[in-house]
């Protein structure tokens, strides 16, 4: 078989374009979803630039604005050594300075390896983030590559007993106020509530929520929601870019 | 050598009794990968895979190459619409030349025989596509035909799972159609239709990977065949939904590219690869196993294992036994009260004779003796011991020469009762699987069909038709035995309870329990 399918087969996931949201649990009798008409592929598909206005999470409680870090060249020809010891090792590595901590602005700059590579503060189109057309918008690397994504999540209360739920494409790591409280490690495609972190609190007020994502030859993505105890989403937080 | 010598002796000991491992099955040389579903053509039975080319069988077990589909591509289906058999393909995607600009095309020929005059494939056309930069790759392609709607879904993981609808008399995509994206995270998608539900499933995990495979197929289902889909928890497969239908297990990797092969009758079964079939060298290869459902979904079986087994009516709950005396279990630990029972009398006429209750025969004598002995109430004065099973040797001892008659009744863990279950390659088979013989645990004593429609045990195997058996185990889990031949009937018929207690061969009724057997473990 040809290489070059082989290793594109070896990925994961895949891209939503939806013209329409739809709620997660679906009628059985609710309209299908149409294939779009905009082919073109480009990011304006897929992201809107941030406003100063804060964004509430989608109908389903996705957070759809975040600050994307252009991608970390990473190379690798399959997934499947995302085991948790690769993919801690990989995050712990530093690539730029206060990795852990900053909380970027859109345009800010960090240079990785001699690539200068550039903070984006971006809407996602869908409930999920589809980092390979961010890339591929930017005519950056899509495959063999590491993600950064770091958003504002206020809330208008102490909210205890929520969990973070999370699928991505492929592995991840997740930091909810500098705690790590979510990964998923091997192979991944993205699942919604593929992984859930323990029980959390969320801070009144500003919470900083930092994520990681790798990916060898598959097609990054991730999607992020905070549910409560029955597996409800939290609709009633934002999330901000400075 | 001592280590040498254990581990050999494990290995025996392994070999022996119950095989749990699953396995594929198929006999001849079924090496294939992305398979078309599995469709019957004047007699014979076809698959295509990618690249071209593909597999005939004359049994559905036993397989080699030969099939012929022009074209090229990848991941082909079949459906026999009318007198046409549709075949689409695809042609341009999937990473290949480095994009996913790809091309579904069909085409259509009057038989799959390709030594047939009839046989070759006239073009539809491109029926479906992706550009390479949508949100979508054109590949993998897959019928169905339902309600007059011919269906097909296609895609991979770049992107979305799309369905499109073609006419039926031309093959060609319904003037002024849309696709419509209707799950992600998949590839080598396969609709189904039942009870008021569109079924879709497909892969997902990776492929091409050997043993490192991690292929498995999932499902959703929508009221519309252009969904919206969702699974069993209400995860719509456009956000990564899909329950599980089958995984890797055993000896097998990467289950992919489900197609369902539905035999009547209750009897479905589904084709599919593996990516790696670890005792064939760890190469792609067919497979065809039984589908179950459950509760509105479908379910992967498993292949029939052999083994030693009670063999269970799902009529009456009585298991299949050589119609011998009852031998009673009686050395020490039973306390009862008074001394251990005599031997029970002669209960079962023997082949030949008339069956007991039937007109103008007097009844069994009454037995006579101390009352049946109770197992003994409290802890047994000294220590607790296991107490061994009745042994073959002790229950055949009141077993006639010759043929016996079988019949059914309690369960009584009896060695009469149990049934060791040796598939017979050499014999042949059906869709999925050789044919068995079923003798009595420790003997070669067989159950065989005879020349008026009855079952009975021979002393002896001899591998004659009528002692080969098909097993097809039904959608609710249940199975079906049927005799690979009857002596002197021309119509198929299969193990079924006449009466409680009463087997006989006739014709499998699909909506009731009589014909309905489990595989016990003893």
């Amino acid at each position: 078989m040809n290489e070059l399918r082989k290793s594109v087969l070896l990925g994961m996931g895949a891209l939503a374009l939806l013209a329409l949201q739809v709620s997660f649990v679906t009628p059985a009798n609710a309209a299908p979803v149409a294939a779009p008409g905009d082919t073109s592929g480009g990011l304006a598909s897929y992201f809107t630039p941030s406003t100063a206005h804060p964004k509430l999470p989608d109908a389903d409680g996705f957070l759809q604005r975040w600050l994307l870090l252009e991608p970390i060249v990473k190379p690798n020809r399959t997934n499947t050594v995302f085991t948790g010891t690769y993919v801690r090792n990989a995050f712990q590595t530093e690539y730029f300075p206060n990795q852990f901590t900053v909380v970027p602005h859109d345009g800010d700059n960090v240079t990785v390896a001699d690539q200068k590579l550039t903070w984006h503060a971006l809407d996602s189109r869908n409930f999920n983030v589809r980092l390979f057309r961010f890339a591929d918008g930017l005519k950056k690397p899509t495959y063999g590559v590491i993600f950064w994504a770091v958003t504002i999540v206020n809330s208008p209360r102490e909210m205890k007993n929520v969990r973070l739920a999370v699928g991505s494409n492929s592995a991840s790591m997740w930091w909810l106020n500098d705690q790590n409280v979510a990964n998923l490690f091997d192979d991944r495609r993205m699942v919604m509530d593929d992984v859930v972190s323990q029980r959390l609190t969320l801070n009144k007020g500003k919470n900083v929520l930092r994520g990681a994502v790798i990916n060898g030859p598959g097609l990054s993505d991730f999607c992020v929601r905070f549910i409560d105890e029955s597996g409800d989403p939290i609709k009633d937080i934002t999330t901000t870019v400075e | 050598m001592k280590s040498r010598i254990l581990a050999a002796a494990f290995i025996f000991l392994l070999s022996l009794g119950s095989s749990t491992v699953a396995s594929a099955q198929l006999n001849g040389e079924p090496y294939i990968h992305d398979p078309s579903t599995v469709i019957q053509s004047d007699g014979k039975y076809y698959t295509f895979g990618t690249g071209g080319g593909g597999l005939i069988s004359e049994d559905g077990y036993t397989w080699h190459s030969g099939a012929v589909r022009t074209g090229g591509g990848v991941a082909p289906d079949v459906i026999k619409i009318g007198d046409r058999y549709y075949v689409a393909y695809a042609v341009g995607g999937g990473g290949m030349s480095g994009g996913h600009a790809s091309n579904v095309k069909v085409m259509w020929t009057k038989t799959l025989d390709p030594k047939s005059p009839d046989f070759g494939y006239h073009d539809v056309g491109v029926v479906a596509s992706s550009n390479g930069l949508e949100d979508c790759d054109a590949i993998d392609p897959a019928f169905l035909y339902t309600g007059g709607h011919l269906w097909l879904s296609y895609g991979t993981y770049f992107g979305f799972i799309r369905i499109v609808e073609l006419d039926p008399k031309t093959g060609k995509r319904v003037l002024g159609n849309k696709p419509v994206n209707v799950s992600i995270d998949m590839e080598a998608t396969d609709m189904m239709y039942r009870d008021g539900w569109y079924y879709l499933l497909g892969t997902h995990g990776t492929c091409c990977d050997g043993a490192n495979s991690s292929y498995n197929f999932r499902v959703g289902r929508s009221r519309s065949a252009t969904g919206p889909y969702v699974d069993n928890m209400g995860i719509p497969l456009l956000k990564g939904g899909g329950k599980l239908v089958v995984a890797g297990r055993g000896r097998v990797f990467g289950p992919g590219h489900f197609g369902l092969l539905d035999l009547g009758d209750g009897v479905q079964k589904f084709s599919m690869h593996y990516e790696a079939d670890m005792d064939r060298s760890g190469r792609s290869v067919l497979d065809i196993r039984p589908l179950l459902w459950k509760d509105g979904w479908p379910v992967g079986g498993d292949n029939f294992q052999a083994g030693t087994y009670e063999i269970e009516s799902e009529r009456s709950g009585f298991a299949l036994e050589l119609a011998v005396d009852f031998v009673r279990i009686g050395r020490g630990g039973f306390g009862g009260f008074g001394a251990p029972g005599a031997g029970a009398p002669p209960r079962r006429p023997q082949p030949g004779q008339p069956g007991q209750g039937q007109p103008g025969q007097p009844a069994a004598a009454p037995h006579q003796g101390p009352p049946a002995g109770f197992g003994g109430f409290g802890a047994p004065t000294g220590p607790v011991t296991p107490l061994p099973d009745q042994t073959l040797a002790e229950d055949s001892a009141v077993w006639p020469a010759g043929n016996i008659a079988v019949d059914m009744y309690d369960y009584m863990i009896r060695p009469h009762q149990k049934w060791t279950i040796t598939p017979v390659p050499e014999a042949g088979g059906y869709p999925g699987s050789p044919y068995f013989k079923i003798t009595i645990a420790g003997t070669d004593r067989a159950l065989a069909a005879t020349s008026d429609s009855e079952v009975v045990t021979v002393p002896a195997f001899t591998g004659a038709p009528e002692q080969l058996w098909r097993i097809d185990q039904l959608t609710d889990g249940t199975y079906r035995i049927m005799p690979k031949l009857v002596p002197d009937s021309k119509e198929p018929l299969a193990l079924t309870a006449a009466g409680a207690s009463t087997p006989t061969l006739a014709k499998f009724d699909a909506k009731s329990d009589k014909g309905r057997w489990n595989f016990r473990k003893p």
